[in-house]
């Protein structure tokens, strides 16, 4: 009998976890998202309040890593228990998801509010809209194509700040000499396209880059600009320092900061750092779009909403996109956060001298820049940046056997 | 009949086991060969496409970076601990004082997770503040330790880290082997005036072959699946040059949402291990027994 018991109880140890079912509160929601740094806690605990305010419940899911939260949020959708808003960027990251039906579309109060009249530029509608229904909420603007730069470093060398990437290259030995890390650089394959990107776009202009990015127009890619173009990215690679690779990109723009470096090419969000540090735009450092055509690029983050099973959900997913978007969360999360907002009709008084550089060209629609991840896939982008990364890397990666490979990308459907 | 009841009770405690390894392997390994032939992105979906992510991944420079990364790595991480791990037991078997210290010494970096391993020797080897920046400042400015940020020596930097943590484990199995040797054994080595090296080498080292193979195969494991110890001290860098296949799987899953082709991976990954681990499994577990019967 002993042994009979012993059999049961191991045949019933490993059938013995239990689903322990969710207490369903009031208006509770749960979301995923990757700010975790100061400043961006303090941006997205304005939503937060905002969500209480209006008597929901916020469970905050923060997420080291947008790799890291995407893998989550799609793991968890997978397997049947979405949480009920995500965070992804203003990107292809999610158009997955929408054509799996996996997403809620917003349309109701997107038509009911008017998304379409107010959300500003209208790129980021297009991000949004599949099929003519609204399936995500932009939420904020972030652009890419900076150049960070420490008045100081510059006065030392004795050298006038630069206006393009060409002009830097031609002052860059000069700061050397004087001691200086002319160019402080995260060597992560991110953070290395990133800068091809701004080398490229400022070099080339934004027609030209869409050729590539949108059209894969190879005749475009073949013109001889592009081989011009990595060969200045090749320039550049000798004015950064050799502890580069697998740097973050804010212990780069520490270096800024702290004057061990002149400049940094890096997205409007390194002003964060210069802010902590408790430098003025303009005074301490100063911020600069490289290239004679000046363009904004149209980065950011949206929230889209799983689909639930549950109906409630549905109801507290319509009132936070709705939340979202309104204009008073909109200036508070925005301000918190450095970022612009996607509408026009909020009070930026708070904006500082570089954000307001940001704000008047948003206004102007040629000026607008859509980047690599507006059309093309994760994986389409990604083998982009694994060649860049290489070609950084490899001294012996000729100027042509990057150009092969980077058509063949160009070429490859991904 | 006979084989299903002996030990019936056995048999059925081992049930869940039996069937969760059933379904969970090998589940696992036919559902991701069929999404392998897929065009699957972020979500795993049936658009049959070939064996197009194949023809794909064997075309990838990266692919064929990461394979020969491995190899290195599974070579010198062997080899490395094995060899240092067996040095260390038979230096502390010589009745050493303070032996439990050195012993703790040499096992500590095992306790470490290799996240960890890999952020202290990521310090270590940083040129811009490591201790190539050290030496400079007490003034040895030909001092030059630039493995991690240098391509072609990166992965031996990785090897050199995980040697340092795995060595100590290899050494308390084999001082386990080799504390188990009959004193009498020693005696008679002495007798015949076989000088110590060689009754280490050709004796002792035999006679320990357990202990051999146990450290080979969890040490073999570890190669194959190594992820968070270059992640941590590399990421995969500079470029891709220290990229493995775990990590390029790792990475078409989440970050490229490139579902199929990790799929792909990891089913060439599989078959990889297989055809390595058969021949040497078949002859160890099953020819053997034979040959003791």
């Amino acid at each position: 009998m002993k042994k009979f018991f012993s059999i049961l109880l191991t045949l019933f140890i490993p059938l013995s976890f239990t689903n322990a079912s969710k207490a369903g509160g009031h208006m509770e929601a749960e979301v995923i998202h990757w700010w975790v740094s100061g400043g961006e806690q303090a941006a997205i605990s304005k939503f937060a309040e905002a969500w209480k305010d209006m008597g929901g419940t916020w469970i905050d899911t923060a997420i080291t890593g947008g790799d890291n939260a995407r893998g989550t949020t799609v793991n968890r959708i997978i397997g049947g228990n979405p949480p009920t808003a995500a965070q992804f960027n203003i990107s292809k990251q999610f158009v997955d998801l929408v054509e799996q039906g996996q997403l809620q579309s917003l349309e109701e109060v997107a038509s009911a509010e008017g998304w379409r009249d107010f959300i500003y530029p209208p790129e980021l509608i297009e991000t949004c809209e599949f099929e003519g229904e609204f399936y995500c909420v932009p939420v904020n603007i972030h652009s890419a194509q900076w150049m960070w730069i420490n008045n100081e470093v510059f006065e030392k060398a004795g050298v006038p700040k630069p206006n393009t990437i060409q002009d830097f290259i031609a002052v860059a030995p000069q700061i050397q000499d004087a001691g200086f890390i002319p160019l402080a650089l995260g060597g992560q394959p991110w953070q290395e396209g990133l800068m091809f990107d701004v080398v490229a776009s400022s070099t080339l202009g934004f027609p030209h880059m869409a050729k590539l990015y949108r059209d894969k127009d190879v005749e475009a890619f073949r013109d001889g600009k592009m081989e011009m173009v990595l060969q200045t990215y090749r320039d550049l690679n000798k004015f950064i320092d050799e502890g580069a690779p697998g740097r973050l990109w804010n212990d780069a723009t520490a270096m800024v900061v702290e004057g061990k470096a002149a400049m940094q090419i890096m997205g409007d969000w390194a002003r964060g750092e210069f802010a902590v540090a408790g430098k003025e735009a303009k005074v301490d450092y100063d911020c600069v779009i490289p290239g004679k055509e000046k363009y904004v690029a149209l980065g950011g983050d949206v929230f889209v909403f799983p689909k639930n099973s549950d109906p409630k959900v549905k109801e507290i997913q319509l009132k936070m996109a709705s939340m979202m978007v309104n204009p008073t969360v909109q200036a508070n999360f925005n301000n918190a956060k450095g970022s612009l907002p996607m509408r026009l009709d909020v009070d930026t008084s708070a904006a500082d001298a570089c954000m307001q550089m940001g704000l008047e060209l948003i206004q102007q629609p040629s000026a607008i820049m859509r980047e690599n991840d507006d059309w093309n896939s994760p994986a389409f982008t990604s083998a982009w940046e694994d060649i860049i990364s290489e070609f950084r890397n490899d001294p012996n990666y000729s100027v042509s056997a990057a150009m092969d490979d980077l058509e063949a990308v160009l070429t490859s459907g991904l | 009949m006979y084989y299903l009841t002996k030990n019936l009770a056995s048999k059925i405690s081992l049930l869940p086991m039996i069937i969760i390894s059933l379904t969970v392997f090998v589940g696992c390994i036919i559902y991701s060969f069929i999404y392998s032939l897929t065009g699957s992105k972020l979500i795993p979906a049936l658009n049959y496409v070939g064996f197009q992510q194949y023809e794909r991944l064997f075309k990838s420079r990266k692919w064929d970076v990461a394979v020969e990364n491995i190899f290195i790595y599974g070579f010198v991480f062997t080899i490395g601990c094995l060899v240092i791990g067996f040095l260390l037991a038979v230096l502390i078997d010589q009745k050493i004082r303070g032996e439990s210290l050195f012993r703790t010494i040499f096992l500590y970096p095992y306790a470490m997770s290799f996240v960890v391993t890999g952020l202290v020797w990521k310090w270590v080897l940083n040129p811009t503040f490591g201790l190539e920046h050290s030496m400079h400042l007490w003034g040895f400015d030909w001092f030059k330790l630039d493995w991690l940020v240098n391509r072609e020596l990166a992965i031996y930097a990785v090897c050199i880290a995980a040697v340092w943590q795995g060595a100590g484990f290899v050494m308390v199995l084999m001082l386990a082997g080799l504390r188990g040797i009959d004193e009498d054994i020693w005696k008679s080595l002495s007798i015949e005036g076989i000088p110590k090296w060689r009754s280490y080498l050709f004796v002792i080292l035999p006679m320990i072959r357990p202990m051999v193979v146990t450290s080979i195969v969890l040490i073999a494991a570890g190669v194959v699946k190594v992820y968070d110890l270059i992640l941590a001290l590399t990421s995969g860098g500079p470029g891709y040059a220290t990229t493995t296949p775990a990590m390029y799987v790792m990475e078409n899953f989440f970050s490229r949402a490139n579902l199929g082709q990790a799929f792909a991976a990891s089913i060439i990954m599989f078959i990889s291990v297989v055809c390595i681990l058969a021949p040497w499994a078949y002859y160890e577990f099953y020819f053997r027994n034979k040959e003791a019967k």
